[in-house]
């Protein structure tokens, strides 16, 4: 288990002053001039060796995505954008990074801005998040006032201004080319790409777009250095990683851990253990709703990463981990995430406007066994329809569950058509 | 240029292309549907999908730059399922109710379906539906056919420059609608109807009329402004049922405006279908044709030859202008005229040319416009001058009335004396046009048809050569026109000849009595009350107020229903062909002027259109020329008085109602009610 | 968007149409792509709801931990479904998309306050508070301050102030053994 001493978000659970105060009590903002001073380009290349890949469900190496951004500012300024529209289902870390780590985020955008060569971040934060959204403005006019952000920022030479924009309930926006559009005050419907945000971006300018945890680790990364990040973890999953523990378990909760931890010791060291014991786990769908489930038998030693998860056909994603006890009805609960995905598709194209609720409309009468067991079939063949053929990715994450739950658990679909054709042919019987 | 392989065959496509060009570059054709050449790339119907090497899953290859070294297929298992896939999720929620459908048999998604489609449906669910939409007179709405490829909203906002359509909610919710279902406030709106690529969208005057097999098409020229777009006439039997664009990249594009379109019903209603005579009752009483050719040779002889007058109507075709002109000849008289509106132009054929071309407007890096408003007065040459606009954000000034013209412009007011201000430099937006260096100056019959129009057009002269508009590359010196027929009527000099009256002066030798017959050939845009004394002679197609004021009728043939020659505002001559008989007795209208030339013992030298035609070349070489322009040299024209004081006008305000058939139109007419509704209620709520 | 939002606030929480054109006018867009941006997101309500808007995540995550339970409470009390007012006209209910605050399922959102961990006990008396207008405090009604185990630490424990810090160090040392 990690040791407290490497964990970078000290005050996660709030019980600290999550201000400005306790922030540098905890090391936030100390020196940051130095770490600027390293210039644009080692900050890069010491994120690049830290292994750092991006927190918000891709895995993209976060030093490399940097260094996409043009090496020089020419007519058109270059933006930071931090995505904070956290709403993949069971995913909840953003939120708390906000809430009670609001500085460690600010202090690496203002370092992250700068190593792109930007002087300014957006961070989209969900509408949903009032308070949140209040209290984060609150410590970003506090880190105005102290002189961190602003002409001078902490007192560095470089400029930089932080802007919060509030989303108003769209999953999409969590897709970055969406993001864009919807700060740019449209709908949240994703660009088609090329042309990357890197060239393209936000009002036409190159834009990196990050998530909240990739941009708040930063600080700690630079200041402790990318070989302790490195070290920690495992090769190419390095560091550590906020897991977001949901669903059947005795407590749930989110905690820092390192990559790479075994699925069943974060359950059980943090979690309180599954409801009702190791055996009377179901199934865990490992990173956030759109990667595909895994049955008990491989969660029994799986580790938490991005590369072991990916090679058990599903993937870390966000680490928000969602457990189901033997008493869910599994069927149910992807049909319900099936309903999720219909409800946030943004309609623009066709296979994920058309598909998403054809799916939903599927799993619904396959909760009730109302279908012939070739549906099934055709419900996999549909879910393959949509795959790799959008704009975003929301295709892709409206299908993998369905996926992984044929994959895992088509003997208890089956089942329940057999029973559902069993009471049909009494009922006509009588 | 990037060099592509498209399943095994090399191609090299422009910059800029992308790879659905460079598919179509090698022969292969990519199924889409929300792709349009003229609209920007929405990517979202993904039914384009192809094969890249190298990438994880298929490419949709209309929003794709084409790059050097890509290696493209397009027949692979994956793109065939991909698109059937497609193909599959577009049918789902599509009603089955192709059998009354109008799009059917010219519907991309069945069509595309035969391709792609599979042979039953595997979507046991049931269906959506979607309330329609209204959208005005025009477009008719069945929203549960909508396939979301927003093709219409694209065309709204960035073609007609009236963002009013859009997609409201997301995900399979997501509709097309216009504010509130309010009327789509374009001249260009029924285009969307060409764009839908199903039965989502389509005419609503065409409603169940006729599907498109049972139609004899004619490609034909447009008159109902001075563009001469390229149009469609598909008529069953004798009856118009449709107009649509017919692709001129140089003219129309392939766009047309509502008029053009949906004029057409007016061809139904108030025509004259035989000759009419004024009796001693006061009345108009049908006669036959040997009646009518009689009386019209007896006052023809009993008039003097010069005072007798012809004015030539807005839609004249060139032959029967030349055969009137060769009549009035032979007759003896020279007062003849094609300008209803007495617009002061003719002579010098660079001083009523659009010179740019509607094509040069996209080389235009300034516009000056004067006394025009060419959103109405010519929709889809006003499309281009927005397309210029929107990605270059050149400027435009206007010397006139405030209107909304779909761009950014600068009012610089309705003074004359701003004329001599931009001429003398000390107006501010001379140092525009001084910068520009393709600058366009639009003068419009706003500013031509008054008085003062001869010294307008000297002063729109004065201000070309002042600013570098006409240089040895680059003439931007243009007349824009309203009239389909007046181009060709000044080529063929349809104007006083010497000691000839032009249609002022013809008005005030009438209200003399020194103007004993009057032939209108399709006038209907004048002021007849000085003519009430003369024997008026009407020869046209409609019950207009020309037939009202006349004392014998002749029924001639409407644009639809003759072979014609047309000269459009930038002096391009196009052949028009009939789509359709002239009702009843009504005849073709040289046939009539030829009629009454052996009537009146005149010949006048030609039998069949063929030599009609033959002669006409002859005396004007460049009417043989069919889509060309003869360029016109760069010469003095216009008169150096002082301007008047008067306000500068547009030269009218609906858009609807021009002419003699749209005037008659049932559809036009509600339009113009739809869009005083719209606006009322728009004023109400203020 | 904001001053979308902005209307919504100051006009008892629906966005009218009037408001709508006002915005057009103001940014100088056009209406339809105002009323575009406000029938994408979901939280901007244009028909009228109650003071007390309850936006109930029933997602998996809140499923699982029992927002059926948190549903049926408010279901018994006013006899709404979501999309429904109150007979009184006071609450609105609304089935929402996960809130992302999933560890601390299940979520009530009360305007714009989150409430946790609800179950049928807790939502009852959650909506018994906002009746009388004195709203119980804003997150967790088992009292977490955050994510945290319930039952206590089991990392940064340290950190940890007041009484529980003991309970969590119990917890923590359990763990170990």
């Amino acid at each position: 288990m990690l040791n407290d001493a490497d964990r970078i978000f000290t005050n996660i659970y709030g019980w600290g002053d999550a201000g400005l105060k306790g922030a540098k009590a905890r090391g936030d903002w100390d020196k940051t001039a130095k770490l600027l001073a390293l210039g644009h380009d080692e900050i890069i290349e010491r994120m690049k060796a830290s292994g750092l890949r991006g927190r918000g469900g891709a895995g993209f190496p976060t030093g490399l995505k940097w260094s996409f951004m043009p090496k020089e500012v020419k007519d058109r300024p270059h933006y930071l954008v931090v995505n904070a529209d956290e709403s993949e289902p069971g995913t909840c870390k953003d939120r708390d990074i906000i809430r009670h780590e609001p500085h460690k985020l600010l202090e690496g955008c203002v370092i992250a801005g700068f190593a792109m060569r930007a002087h300014a971040a957006y961070i989209y934060i969900r509408g949903e998040f009032v308070n949140e959204a209040r209290r984060l403005q609150a410590e970003i006019n506090e880190a105005y006032d102290a002189g961190l952000l602003g002409k001078d920022a902490a007192k560095s030479g470089w400029a930089f201004d932080i802007y919060l924009h509030r989303g108003a309930g769209a999953y999409i926006c969590g897709e970055e080319t969406a993001l864009l559009e919807s700060l740019e005050g449209r709908k949240g419907q994703p660009r088609l790409k090329p042309p990357f945000p890197a060239g393209v971006g936000l009002y036409g300018c190159p834009t990196t777009v990050n998530n909240v945890e990739s941009i708040a680790v930063a600080p700690t990364i630079l200041r402790r250095g990318a070989d302790w990040f490195a070290g920690l973890g495992k090769e190419n999953n390095t560091g550590t990683k906020l897991f977001c523990i949901s669903g059947h378990v005795n407590n749930p909760c989110n905690v820092e851990e390192e990559m790479g931890i075994p699925l069943r010791e974060l359950l059980e060291k943090h979690a309180g253990g599954v409801r009702g014991g190791w055996d009377n786990l179901l199934a865990v769908i490992p990173g956030g709703s759109s990667t595909p489930l895994m049955p008990k038998d491989v969660c029994a030693d799986i580790t938490m990463d991005f590369d072991a998860l990916r090679n058990a056909g599903t993937g870390l994603g966000t680490a928000g981990i969602i457990v189901m006890d033997k008493s869910t009805d599994v069927v149910k609960a992807i049909s319900r995430l099936s309903y999720f995905y219909k409800h946030e598709s943004c309609g623009q194209c066709t296979p994920c406007r058309e598909g998403t609720g054809w799916m939903w409309r599927m799993m619904e009468r396959l909760v009730r066994g109302e279908a012939e067991s070739h549906e099934i079939d055709t419900l996999e063949q549909v879910t393959r329809q949509i795959e790799g053929h959008t704009i975003c990715a929301l295709g892709d994450a409206a299908a993998w569950p369905i996926q992984g739950l044929i994959k895992h658990f088509r003997p208890e679909i089956e089942r329940r058509i057999a029973a559902r054709h069993a009471v049909d042919a009494v009922n006509a019987a009588e | 240029m990037p060099k592509l392989t498209v399943n095994d065959v090399e191609v090299e496509v422009e910059d800029g292309s992308t790879v659905l060009h460079a598919c179509e570059a090698a022969g292969v054709e990519i199924p889409r549907f929300c792709y349009h050449d003229r609209l920007s790339i929405a990517g979202n119907c993904r039914m384009c999908l192809v094969d890249m090497e190298r990438a994880p899953k298929p490419i949709a290859s209309c929003a794709m730059p084409a790059g050097d070294g890509m290696v493209i297929r397009t027949d692979t298992d994956r793109v065939k399922k991909a698109r059937e896939g497609v193909m599959e999720f577009l049918l789902i929620n599509h009603p089955l109710d192709c059998p009354i459908c109008d799009q059917g048999g010219e519907c991309d998604l069945q069509d595309q379906a035969m391709g792609y489609g599979l042979d039953g449906s595997r979507f046991s669910e049931n269906k959506r539906a979607v309330d329609n939409k209204h959208m005005g007179p025009l477009i008719s709405t069945v929203m549960t056919r909508c396939i979301h490829c927003t093709r219409c909203v694209r065309f709204a906002t960035e073609v007609a420059g009236v963002p009013e359509l859009g997609a409201i909610g997301r995900g399979e919710s997501m509709e097309i609608t216009t504010y509130l279902e309010k009327t789509l406030a374009s001249e260009l709106s029924a285009n969307v109807i060409d764009l839908c690529p199903v039965g989502a969208l389509t005419s609503r005057p065409y409603a169940f009329a006729a599907r498109p097999w049972e139609l004899n098409k004619v490609e034909t020229i447009d008159v109902m402004d001075a563009l001469g777009s390229n149009i469609r006439v598909d008529a069953r039997g004798a009856q118009v049922m449709r107009v649509l664009p017919r692709l001129n990249e140089d003219i129309n594009e392939e766009w047309i405006s509502d008029k053009t379109r949906y004029a057409i019903d007016g061809l139904r209603r108030q025509r004259l279908d035989k000759p009419y005579a004024r009796g001693r009752d006061g009345r108009l009483h049908p006669v036959s044709w040997d009646e009518a050719l009689k009386s019209l040779a007896t006052a023809l002889r009993k008039a003097k030859p010069n005072a007798i007058g012809a004015i030539a109507g807005n839609q004249a075709d060139a032959e029967s202008l030349y055969a009137l002109k060769s009549l009035m000849t032979r007759l003896g008289s020279p007062n003849l005229d094609c300008r209803q509106d007495g617009a002061k132009i003719g002579g010098n054929r660079a001083g009523y040319l659009f010179n740019s071309t509607i094509a040069g407007i996209d080389d235009a890096d300034a516009v000056l416009i004067i006394g025009s408003n060419p959103r109405i007065e010519a929709a889809v040459l006003n499309a281009r001058i927005r397309r210029n606009w929107l990605s270059s954000r050149m400027p435009v000034a206007v010397v006139g009335p405030k209107v909304d013209l779909t761009y950014d412009a600068d009012f610089l007011g309705q003074d004359p004396a701003i004329l001599d201000t931009l001429a003398d430099g000390t107006h501010k937006f001379a140092a525009k046009l001084k910068k520009a260096k393709r600058p366009m100056i639009i003068i419009g019959m706003g500013a031509l048809a008054r008085a003062d129009g001869a010294a307008m057009l000297g002063k729109a002269r004065q201000i070309a050569e002042s600013y570098g508009v006409v240089t040895k590359e680059w003439n931007g010196f243009n007349v824009l026109h309203n009239a389909a027929a007046r181009v060709g009527g000044l080529d063929l000099g349809f104007v006083p000849s010497r000691g000839g009256m032009d249609i002022a002066a013809m008005g005030k030798a009438a209200k003399a009595g020194k103007l004993d017959l009057l032939w209108l050939l399709g006038a209907d845009e004048i002021d007849f009350e000085p003519f009430a004394s003369s024997f008026v002679v009407y020869q046209g197609h409609h019950g207009d107020s020309g037939a009202h004021h006349a004392d014998l009728v002749l029924p001639g043939a409407a644009y639809t229903e003759k072979d014609g020659i047309y000269v459009n505002t930038e002096g391009r001559v196009q052949y028009a062909t009939r789509a359709a008989f002239p009702p009843g007795d009504a005849r073709e209208d040289w046939t009539i002027i030829r009629a009454v030339s052996g009537a009146v013992g005149k010949s006048i030298g030609f039998d069949t259109l063929a030599e009609l035609r033959e002669a006409l070349c002859a005396d004007h070489p460049h009417f043989a020329d069919a889509d060309a322009i003869a360029p016109a040299k760069w010469a003095s024209f216009g008169g150096r008085a002082k301007l008047s004081a008067e306000p500068i006008r547009q030269a009218f305000d609906n858009f609807y109602m021009t002419c003699a058939i749209s005037r008659a139109s049932e559809t036009m007419a509600e339009c113009v009610r739809a869009s005083s509704a719209d606006h009322g209620a728009a004023v109400a709520a203020e | 968007m904001p001053l979308l939002d902005l209307a919504q606030r100051q006009h008892e929480n629906w966005i009218p149409m009037k408001a709508i054109e006002l915005i057009a006018a103001k940014l100088d867009m056009a209406e339809i792509r105002v009323l575009e941006v406000a029938t994408f997101y979901t939280m901007f309500n244009l028909k009228p709801v109650g003071k007390y808007f309850l936006q109930a995540c029933t997602t998996t995550p809140c499923w699982l931990r029992g927002s059926d339970e948190m549903m049926r409470a408010i279901k018994d009390r006013y006899q709404i479904s979501s999309g429904q007012t109150s007979a009184c006209g006071r609450f609105s209910l609304l089935e929402v998309e996960c809130l992302g605050a999933c560890v601390n399922a299940p979520i009530l959102q009360v305007n714009d306050d989150f409430y946790e961990d609800l179950d049928y006990q807790s939502t009852g008396a959650l909506l018994c508070s906002l009746e009388t207008d004195a709203p119980l405090a804003v997150g967790s009604v088992l009292g977490r301050s955050g994510s945290e185990p319930t039952t206590g630490a089991t990392t940064l424990a340290a950190g940890k102030p007041g009484k529980a810090a003991t309970g969590a160090t119990k917890k923590r040392s359990q763990a170990n053994a």
